[in-house]
């Protein structure tokens, strides 16, 4: 999306990012008669399209059914991506990345109109990377310990995650995110549609929490929900990728000193 | 709860209307207790389900009900050994759950069979003043549905009456923050619940269609009572 809008002098060059470039892009031409001259050009316009969970409708069953997933992924993800489209065809954000918009237009805790649709547009994608069939377990490796060093051992860290997103009142998200100055991995909550990254946090995975992602499988048993996500659907393979991927941002090592 | 049992519906109800009923074993905390409603679970169809009134009553409610109970005694503890941050700590649980037991009591009230007259629109005194601040019952219903539609995440919409400007007013509260949270005046009328919970099984992401069909079973009437009472 940005080495394409930059191409076009639409947009300055982003900063760099934490995340690969995605396929968020679908562009459309448009054919515009222009004023009184009658000359004909084309303008290349460019929204978001909506990225497809890697595994089938069904594939997360019977933790999460396919019904669920056809209803959250193409009715609620799916209007998220509209309303975010339509309010930037009048948007000064038009052209942002999605990491851009959502940090710009976090505002400092006040946030402008079209925040909510683009985090929930980032926060949805993220979350259908965030699962895989068969997933669940425990990590192995590098992020194993590193997750072992943050809670002490991983039944602490599960246990942690449980609780946190069980104590998030109403809608929102909870979150694995590696926390940029303290070096070390956190679990956080947010509410509605807040994503970590305005927080300057590295999101490593995410959980829906609000009740269109678990009501007609577990109706008010957000607690089995959310133990099912972590015992039998999280996606560790994505969580060992987003960590190395953080890892040049944020240096995990102890630091090292050559000796002369 | 064997005491719920036991007792009549009428005491039931004279209990949500006072809202409290003192507990000897809790050393006078004054907890809560889950009201009955004053219809069948399936009364309501086709505009809201029964299998989702009777998850929304015996499900969500009774979960505020406990929690807000258990979040009480604590702070009892807590204020009986002056422990300040435990007293503070224990503000949201007490603002999140007593304020899922005063609203859902609220919305029980607010919902009526239409074999019973829900959805009759409001008449006299309410009606008038619907008419006066609003333009006519239709604006305000559509401002309503509009303002229910745009609510991010869970929360509450309200028509509101400020008992001293004796203004109507349409409110809408996060969570499960009560409409007291918006204004001290500030009188819930008529509250519509819009958390997923309340329409999901039935209306999947379409909340706009829950908030169109819920006026059909809208006990007007008990919100004209609440209005008269207050502005008298």
């Amino acid at each position: 999306m940005a080495a394409f809008a930059s191409a076009l002098g639409i947009l300055p060059s982003p900063p760099a990012s934490a995340y690969p470039q995605q396929r968020w892009l679908r562009s459309v031409t448009r054919e515009q008669r222009q004023g009184c001259r009658s000359r004909r050009y084309s303008k290349v316009v460019s929204y978001y399209g909506l990225t497809t969970p890697p595994y089938k409708l069904d594939a997360l069953e019977p933790y999460m059914s396919k019904r669920t997933v056809e209803l959250h992924w193409g009715k609620h993800h799916q209007d998220y991506v509209d309303g975010l489209n339509k309010q930037l065809a009048t948007s000064m954000f038009y052209g942002y990345t999605l990491e851009e918009l959502i940090k710009e237009g976090y505002n400092n805790g006040n946030p402008l109109p079209e925040y909510n649709n683009a985090a929930q547009v980032w926060n949805h994608h993220f979350f259908w990377e965030s699962m895989q069939p068969e997933g669940g377990g425990s990590p192995e490796g590098g992020v194993l310990q590193q997750i072992e060093k943050d809670f002490g051992s991983f039944t602490n860290f599960r246990e942690e995650f449980i609780r946190s997103a069980l104590s998030l009142l109403g809608s929102g998200w909870v979150w694995l995110v590696l926390k940029r100055e303290e070096r070390k991995l956190s679990v956080v909550c947010t509410q509605n549609a807040i994503s970590p990254l305005a927080f300057g946090d590295i999101p490593i995975m995410n959980l829906d929490l609000w009740e269109h992602a678990y009501y007609l499988d577990y109706k008010d048993d957000r607690r089995m929900y959310v133990t099912n996500f972590i015992d039998h659907l999280v996606s560790w393979h994505t969580v060992t990728l987003r960590m190395m991927r953080a890892e040049a941002f944020v240096n995990l090592g102890e630091p090292n000193i050559p000796v002369a | 709860m064997a005491l719920r049992t036991l007792a009549s519906r009428k005491t039931l109800a004279a209990a949500a209307l006072g809202g409290a009923r003192p507990l000897a074993a809790a050393r006078g905390v004054a907890t809560v207790a889950l009201p009955d409603l004053p219809y069948d679970y399936g009364a309501l169809e086709p505009a809201i389900s029964g299998e989702i009134m009777r998850l929304h009553h015996q499900k969500h409610h009774a979960t505020y009900v406990a929690n807000y109970n258990k979040a009480l005694e604590q702070l009892d503890a807590a204020v009986t050994k002056g422990d300040a941050p435990a007293v503070v700590q224990l503000q949201s649980a007490i603002k999140f759950n007593g304020g899922g037991h005063i609203n859902h009591s609220i919305f029980w009230k607010n919902l009526k069979p239409i074999s019973e007259g829900g959805g009759e629109s409001p008449h006299q005194k309410l009606g008038w003043a619907i008419d006066e601040d609003f333009g006519s019952f239709e604006a305000l219903l559509k401002k309503m549905n509009a303002e229910g539609a745009a609510l991010q995440g869970s929360g509450w919409v309200w028509l509101a009456l400020d008992k001293e400007a004796k203004k109507l007013s349409v409110e809408t509260t996060a969570n499960q923050d009560p409409l007291v949270t918006k204004g001290a005046n500030l009188v819930p009328l008529l509250g519509i619940d819009v958390w997923e919970h309340a329409y999901y099984l039935q209306y999947k992401n379409v909340r706009p269609d829950y908030l169109s069909n819920i006026w059909k079973v809208i006990n007007w009437k008990y919100a004209g009572e609440v209005y008269e009472n207050a502005v008298a």
